[in-house]
């Protein structure tokens, strides 16, 4: 097949590249520059599309042996990620950008350019794995749980699923590095990137405040007494505890957690630490990495993090929504977050959490 | 089979001019040193001096080595700006097209010398409009430091009025510096015909290799060095002599580049475009150089192309890149009236002496699918 591999600069993608190609595939390396002011270094663990690592990617290339490109997708990220990554915050939820970069930019800005140029899908040094099921490819968990990123992958539809290859999945990541030093690639020691790409301080309440303004507001019982003032709702997290800066303190001592954040009154809403729990999510938007989900309840697992515990569910469709009941109480989901659900290791599909009942 | 169509970019040493290298390296010397093996060595430079003069139009003693062409438009015009400015001059007049060697050391001169720049428009065909010059003229003439307009644009080919404006100039007692890199080995160019003060060349456009270029610079005048060191090149440009690059220059120098091929070959390669692709566009038709095609695909992104003809085995250039390797749209293309769009769909194909017909022919066979190609692919 003929394959566009996405080159970061880093160690994953470089091996998924070298992969594709002993696989048989003709490659071409290509690196999405996402910022249109790039940092010259990148520094520490954080960040992305600096120079240093389009250097990175191409000296990848070169040795794996394949052309080498680089894509300016500054608009696309711009629009479909970091704007979004805004208007969430601005309206009180917490959003996952990588998500959004899978949906938007991976596999729909550069698949779909691929697919038109001739190419036959995407590889990327994720770490997932899909099979070939009668219905078609499915997503499923890699093989290495500790760096399973099919939570970020969820967004991906079918058709999506089709054009991905994901040469890694099968492998734990420090073989990866082992073998990209046996391949002699240079980015075999770099390290893992955290974080927010976008914010390469690492400071998002600061890259907030930057950019939504610093707001003076109220923070609430549960009441409706103010207790205390903040500077912008959308710096907290539902569930948070620390930085609450709160003077008055609980008659028991018990500490206080944020429970709702309302954007429109830049009001943010604590309470103790039982009433954050939560046991029926509501997700808008779904998307199906494989067949729809039934009407009729289903039993299965729900990940709300990245990097979270599956927990044991029911989940069925209820109009356009995607509903999941846990049979365990869960403290504190923020809105925004996405929740995924899994048949095993498989991927049933995804939607963003947009409402919470006890 | 494949294409190379970027000649602009850098062209296949000379066989001449290989040899001669090859030759030089050989042989030992320092040219600066007073002994046999130096005095040698100095010779075979000072024969190489005086032979480019001979094809440049100027005297040997005009030629000063340079490590590039950028150091040529680097020396040349913080030069000329430095001594205008002991005069109380600090205005700096550019044309809007010029390359990055001249455009970057301006804008320094701007942010750190005090300098003020303006950008001399040009016209849809990217030739400078020589009007808009004589009015800066007409006004602020006694403030101008240096005017540095290019011989012909690298990306379109547009061949730009230096004797008209030289001319203006001479009338104040302007000093004109003009980036003749492309120009040189192509067009006629005579230094003292067109009555220039400066003149950058450079080594690897021509045939020659890279690591060398030329500042002709008028009998008599200093300019303040970018390098200090031992003093070479009337102390304008320190460092050890690049011997066998200025022999390899001055031997690629001494061959013609075939002018009249080359035109063919642009004009099969310029018509084979509108057929193929019918709202197609070539950028700049008027006096130009002969083997730039410079052409507007309306609907595609000029990196796509660039892609999708590399993996055909198809060399072409799309025109400078951020440092992080992003395409940018050709601040020539935007200031001959494109829209960032228009420009981001422009694609340079430059033809050089090695050029076949079969090449020419190889890319009117590729060039439709290509372009149904990079439409489909562009999304935005």
């Amino acid at each position: 097949m003929r394959l566009i591999a996405a080159m970061s600069g880093g160690v994953d993608s470089a091996v998924a590249a070298a992969r594709a190609v002993d696989q048989g595939h003709e490659v071409i390396g290509v690196h999405l520059a996402l910022s249109s002011n790039p940092q010259k270094y990148r520094s520490g663990a954080r960040g992305c599309c600096t120079v240093e690592d389009s250097h990175d990617a191409r000296r990848a290339a070169d040795v794996v042996g394949i052309p080498f490109y680089i894509w300016d997708m500054a608009e696309e990220f711009h629009e479909g990620v970091v704007e979004n990554f805004l208007s969430e915050y601005a309206a009180g939820r917490t959003p996952n950008p990588c998500l959004r970069c899978n949906e938007k930019i991976k596999f729909a800005a550069v698949l779909d350019r691929a697919r038109a140029m001739g190419f036959d899908g995407v590889v990327t040094g994720h770490y997932a794995r899909t099979r070939q099921s009668p219905s078609g490819k499915t997503l499923h968990r890699a093989v290495d749980i500790s760096k399973d990123q099919s939570y970020v992958l969820s967004v991906l539809t079918v058709e999506q699923i089709e054009g991905a290859y994901f040469p890694l999945g099968d492998t734990e990541k420090i073989d990866i590095r082992k073998e990209a030093a046996e391949r002699g690639l240079s980015v075999a020691n770099k390290p893992d990137s955290h974080d927010i790409c976008f914010v390469p301080s690492g400071d998002n309440a600061g890259w907030l405040h930057e950019r939504l303004g610093s707001e003076v507001g109220p923070i609430v019982d549960q009441e409706g007494k103010e207790i205390g003032k903040h500077k912008g709702a959308y710096t907290y997290t539902i569930g948070q505890r620390k930085g609450l800066g709160l003077s008055v303190p609980t008659e028991d001592g018990s500490p206080r957690f944020v429970l709702k954040i309302e954007p429109k009154t830049n009001t943010v809403v604590v309470g103790a630490r039982a009433d954050l729990a939560i046991r029926t999510m509501y997700g808008e938007k779904p998307v199906w990495c494989g067949p729809a989900v039934a009407l009729t309840p289903t039993e299965g697992f729900v990940q709300i993090r990245a990097h979270g515990q599956p927990l044991p569910c029911t989940y069925y469709l209820d109009g356009d929504k995607l509903v999941a009941t846990l049979a365990a109480p869960l403290l504190g989901l923020a809105t925004g977050q996405a929740m995924v659900i899994y048949d095993g290791d498989r991927v049933v599909g995804s939607a963003t959490v947009c409402e919470t009942l006890a | 089979m494949s294409v190379y169509l970027d000649h602009a970019a850098t062209t296949p040493m000379v066989e001449p001019a290989l040899v001669a290298m090859n030759q030089q390296l050989r042989k030992l010397g320092n040219p600066s040193s007073l002994h046999t093996p130096g005095r040698s060595a100095r010779k075979d430079i000072e024969q190489s001096r005086e032979s480019l003069a001979k094809v440049v139009g100027c005297i040997p003693s005009e030629i000063i080595f340079t490590g590039s062409g950028t150091e040529s438009d680097n020396t040349a015009l913080k030069g000329l700006f430095w001594k205008g400015r002991k005069e109380g001059k600090n205005l700096v007049l550019i044309s809007a097209i010029e390359h990055h060697a001249i455009l970057d050391p301006a804008q320094w001169l701007q942010e750190h010398e005090g300098a003020q720049v303006i950008e001399i428009p040009v016209d849809s065909n990217g030739v400078v409009e020589i009007e808009a010059l004589d009015t800066l003229l007409s006004q602020r003439a006694d403030e101008v430091a240096v005017i540095s307009v290019m011989h012909a644009n690298n990306e379109t080919g547009a061949i730009q009025p230096i004797a008209a404006i030289v001319q203006a100039a001479n009338e104040y007692s302007i000093p004109v510096h003009s980036d003749a890199v492309q120009s040189f080995g192509k067009v006629g160019l005579n230094f003292a015909e067109l009555g220039l003060t400066a003149m950058s060349l450079s080594g690897h456009k021509i045939g020659g290799p890279l690591g060398i270029g030329v500042l002709v610079l008028k009998r008599g005048l200093e300019l303040p060095a970018l390098l200090h060191g031992g003093g070479q090149e009337r102390e304008i440009r320190s460092g050890t002599l690049n011997a066998p690059a200025i022999v390899a220059l001055s031997a690629a120098a001494e061959c013609s580049i075939p002018v009249e091929e080359i035109q063919q070959l642009r004009q099969l390669l310029e018509n084979g475009i509108k057929q193929a692709v019918p709202d197609a566009y070539i950028n700049s038709t008027g006096e130009k150089l002969p083997g730039i095609v410079n052409a507007t695909y309306p609907g595609t992104e000029s990196d796509t192309l660039l892609l999708l003809l590399d993996a055909e085995g198809i060399a072409a250039s799309t025109g400078s890149a951020c440092s992080a390797g992003v395409q940018r749209p050709s601040h020539v293309l935007l200031a001959m009236g494109h829209n960032e769009k228009s420009a981001r769909s422009s694609l340079r194909f430059s033809i050089g002496t090695s050029t076949t017909r079969a090449e020419i022919e190889r890319v009117l066979e590729v060039l439709p699918v290509v372009i149904e190609r990079a439409r489909a692919a562009n999304l935005r």
